[in-house]
């Protein structure tokens, strides 16, 4: 049986295309720098989707094709991984041609951004930055449909519409469906963007509506979908691979005599590792490759390797902790300095600080990072799940030695990314497979122990913060210091300090109205690959800041919510860049300022929805938490019960969103379900550690994720709703940081103990 | 030479008796609609039925399975309660990444053929192997509730 690749491609032969030019140009060349860094460090001037590698693409013959059947495919240039950007962005086609839902089919864009503008997805963007390309592409598409159609009656294009699938002649009533018009419509030239209408928010069939079913549903609940994993082709092998266990080792000496004795192994190469930045280069190793997964695993566990595990050797978590606590309590280089808070905590009669402990965490999507390759005749071609096509792309050509041209990425599904996905290291293995066997098709799969061990791992981080108060209680003075590897080093040999992007998500721009605020970023070294998790930075910046802002209101016995609203201050719009934050997601300061209003709405919202204030029972406590992520305004109310032996459930978790307009609710909710509960997770059982350089922690047994029985019962999901002249913020990532400080505000409502290091785990047993 | 039964198809297969099930439905069969997701029986991606009885594919070797049925996702609608399984997931739009969700609606449905209409504990009971990154838990117990009273007409 030959399962070759399928994605969903229409039948082309049988297809009219609205066919143009869309030649490919010349492709970017820059190698493996993600598109998070380089919009934060090569283009201050551009905002959005225009400052982002590739930039914004609106050309309807590059997305969109009509088939003389009425067929109208349409092309996702993002990659799906559960936050429904396959259904969604189409959608927003679909929508604005006024396109049948039923007849419209999804094509995965391969990886190429000079055709399709950029495809990293991540940083909650997609949505953000394409949703008005994507209504220009449907506005093109649905104008030269009906042009088509006039000139086919011969009427003026303003005596026709376009109305769910049928352009409709206003006179006469006669109607002509997109089926029919295709080949006409294809030939005519492209209206000038200016000449478009797009649709008023009254005319949205799809959009901010709930009736759109996932594109990808059926063939998820019946078992017919395409991930990474999945790919199969004709006389492909398995291949699995042992890496170096510690971060920077490389293989001394190997025996693969027994492995090769393994009913099903073919051969046993070795991959060499490469220097230092890691990038997204693959970290070397022995591969076994076999008639399949099993065999390959088998003759894995039969290698005898010896390894040189390199300067990181030492990497101990504990001990680490202290490196961090050591460098937290000492001054460092600001990054943000209002007033003199150094001056005024000097003085200061009344003082409070503490410092918070977030460990590395892994990312440990469902699917593991796998990936097939072939090279024919000098072409390489790959079928993985990957969150930035282009960037796997430039990967692989540089490792093959080949031209970008001669590289093909197809995009499969993702069984999840959460950031790990970015990072094709796992592609570039399968292709460097593929050279070392002439080209036969290799497809590499990442064991769950692989996963585990050798992710792009979030970093550690010891947020300490301290402050000076009034007779109010109130803050007078601020200083946060931020101390955690950076992600930097993953780019930037020897990177240390928080970077821009990392400082900008909740520590400088830490929005409470205090006259002196310092924030600091003590100088720390990796010892291991540092990657961008599903909100990065602001989860252990949320966790401190929103926790210390508990802790002050306790001390000054206030209620939280009040103390907080206090905190805010007056609804104000903050230009970021007055508080040193140059990167504000990418965004424009004008159009995207901190909203200090949006603030207080959200957690008076959460509060309202939550009951906050009601009479609880004994061992039930609520916590408030808020966080301003990927510019999204998140508050969310967690109510937990602590049993009497420490035993922690959650009933109900109140989250209130403002996402700006919705353009898929029902997305939007299930993406702000899913980040409620991977943030439990995070904040109760979420922990990798580090001994003598390597992971402890390799399968679920050890590295626990939240199972149905332990999540929380009750997610209310609150949004704010908003027209189109407010600008559309991310919903992949924003509310994954709320839950931990929530949580552990509730902890301390519900029995008086504080958790300030996490995962809680045990914590309110042993008290 | 292992003789099993795959979706109502007597097959043979070229494999040494203790490979996983898992590896021979997916690499062998390329029948790769069930997943994998640990190989330890800790994720449940893997879930098959063997004569109707839930499995972890992953730790369950094709020796085990000689002389019972082996039914998978691929065939799963097939059973009028896989099927009603099924329309309660899109229903409700349970999936995100959807990688967990063969195996989730796999111990759905053999949950609801044993216990048509479960407690929230039994649901905890049926579904705690099944993880779900994601967090598409409460859909996935509201989606157990509707296929139930479903099922139930
Ligand atoms: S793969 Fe079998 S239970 Fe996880
Ligand atoms: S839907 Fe993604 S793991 Fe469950």
């Amino acid at each position: 049986m030959s399962l070759e690749i399928e994605l969903d491609l229409p039948n082309l032969s049988r297809r009219q295309w609205l066919k143009g030019a869309g030649a490919i140009t010349g492709l970017a060349l820059t190698i493996g720098v993600s598109g998070l860094v380089r919009a934060a460090v090569e283009e201050p001037k551009k905002f959005g989707g225009d400052a982002m590698p590739g930039g914004l693409k609106d050309d309807a013959l590059v997305f969109v094709s009509i088939g003389t059947d009425g067929i109208v495919s349409i092309v996702a240039h993002r990659s799906e991984m559960g936050q429904g950007v396959r259904t969604s962005l189409p959608m927003v086609v679909a929508d604005e041609l006024e396109a049948d839902w039923s007849k419209v089919r999804v094509v995965q864009a391969e990886g190429n951004e000079a055709r399709y503008g950029n495809q990293n997805t991540d940083g909650s963007r997609s949505i953000r930055h394409s949703f008005e390309p994507m209504r220009r592409v449907g506005a093109t598409a649905r104008h030269m449909l009906e042009t088509a159609a006039a000139a086919q009656w011969g009427v003026p294009v303003n005596e026709v519409e376009a109305r769910h699938h049928e352009v409709i002649n206003k006179r006469t009533g006669k109607k002509l469906g997109y089926g029919e018009l295709a080949t006409a419509a294809g030939k005519l030239a492209v209206p000038a963007r200016e000449s478009l209408h797009l649709k008023t928010p009254a005319q949205f069939r799809y959009i901010g509506k709930q009736n759109t079913r996932n594109i990808d549903g059926r063939k998820i609940v019946t078992g017919a979908t395409h991930y990474g994993i999945d790919t199969q082709l004709d006389g492909m092998l398995h291949a699995v691979i042992a890496r170096p266990p510690v971060f920077g080792g490389k293989v001394k000496s190997f025996d693969a005599s027994t492995a090769l004795k393994v009913p099903g192994v073919v051969k046993v190469l070795e991959l060499k590792g490469s220097n230092l930045p890691p990038l997204f280069h693959p970290l070397g190793g022995i591969a076994v490759l076999a008639t399949n997964t099993w065999s390959a695993t088998k003759g894995r566990e039969a290698l005898k390797i010896t390894w040189d595990h390199g300067p990181n050797a030492s990497y101990n978590s504990p001990a680490f902790r202290k490196t961090l606590e050591a460098a937290a309590r000492k001054p460092a280089k600001a990054v943000r300095n209002n007033g003199n808070a150094s001056a005024v905590l000097a003085k200061a009669k009344q003082k409070f600080e503490a410092e918070y402990y977030q460990p590395h965490i892994a990312h440990s999507s469902m699917e593991p990072p796998a990936a097939t390759v072939r090279i024919i005749n000098g072409k390489c071609e790959a079928w993985a799940c990957v969150q930035a096509p282009q960037a796997t792309l430039e990967t692989v050509a540089a490792h093959l030695g080949f031209k970008p041209e001669d590289v093909k990425i197809n995009v499969t599904l993702l069984g999840g990314g959460f950031g790990r996905k970015s990072k094709p290291d796992f592609v570039a293995e399968a292709a460097l497979l593929s050279q070392a066997i002439k080209g036969k098709p290799v497809k590499v799969t990442w064991t769950r122990e692989d996963d585990i061990h050798h992710d792009y791992f979030h970093t550690v981080s010891l947020e300490r913060i301290e402050c000076a108060l009034d007779e109010k209680g109130l803050p007078t003075a601020w200083l946060h210091r931020t101390t955690a590897p950076t992600i930097a080093s993953t780019f930037v040999a020897g990177a240390k300090g928080g970077a821009p992007f990392e400082l900008g998500m909740s520590a400088v721009n830490m929005p409470f109205n205090i006259p002196n605020v310092r924030v600091e970023t003590p100088e720390v070294a990796a010892h291991t690959r540092i990657g961008w998790f599903r909100s990065v930075s602001n989860i252990p910046h949320a966790f401190a800041v929103q926790s210390f802002a508990a802790e002050l209101a306790h001390r000054a016995k206030r209620d939280h919510k009040d103390y907080l609203l206090d905190l805010l201050g007056p609804a104000r719009k903050i230009n970021p860049d007055d508080i040193s934050d140059s990167w504000n997601y990418g965004e424009s300061p004008e159009r995207y300022p901190l909203d200090i209003g949006r603030m207080r709405n959200v957690i008076e919202l959460a509060c309202k929805k939550a009951g906050w204030g009601r009479n609880l029972p004994k061992g039930h406590g609520l916590g408030l938490s808020l966080c301003y992520s990927f510019v999204t305004y998140v508050a969310t109310v967690v109510e937990v019960v602590v049993a009497d032996n420490g035993e922690i459930s959650i009933p109900r978790v109140d989250l209130a969103v403002d996402c700006g307009p919705q353009v898929n609710p029902d997305r939007i909710r299930s993406q702000v379900e899913g980040a409620c509960i991977m943030g439990a997770s995070l904040a109760l059982s979420g922990e990798i550690t580090f001994k003598n350089g390597v992971a402890e922690q390799s399968n679920f047994h050890q590295y626990e994720v939240l199972r149905i029985n332990e999540a929380p019962r009750d997610i209310q999901v609150h949004i704010v709703e908003h027209g189109l002249d407010v600008p559309l913020g991310g919903i992949g990532e924003p509310a994954t940081p709320t839950i931990a400080p929530a949580l552990c505000n509730a902890i301390f409502a519900a029995t008086g103990k504080r958790i300030r290091t996490l995962p809680i785990r045990d914590q309110l047993s042993k008290a | 030479m292992v003789s099993l039964n795959i979706n109502g198809k007597d097959r043979q297969l070229d494999v040494p008796g203790e490979m996983p099930i898992l590896w021979a439905l997916r690499d062998i069969e390329h029948l790769t609609g069930t997943k994998f997701g640990c190989g330890m029986a800790l994720c449940g991606a893997c879930t098959i039925h063997l004569d109707g009885e839930p499995v972890r594919s992953c730790v369950t070797p094709v020796s085990a399975a000689a002389g019972k049925k082996i039914t998978t996702v691929e065939q799963i609608s097939a059973d009028p309660v896989g099927k009603a399984v099924q329309k309660a997931w899109l229903d409700l739009g349970v999936a995100q990444c959807g990688y967990c969700q063969a195996g989730q609606v796999m111990s759905a449905t053999a949950l609801l053929k044993a216990t048509p209409n479960p407690s929230d504990e039994e649901i905890d009971e049926a579904m705690s192997g099944n993880i779900c990154r994601c967090g598409t838990y409460p859909r996935i117990r509201a989606a157990i509730k509707q296929a139930a009273t479903g099922a139930e007409k």
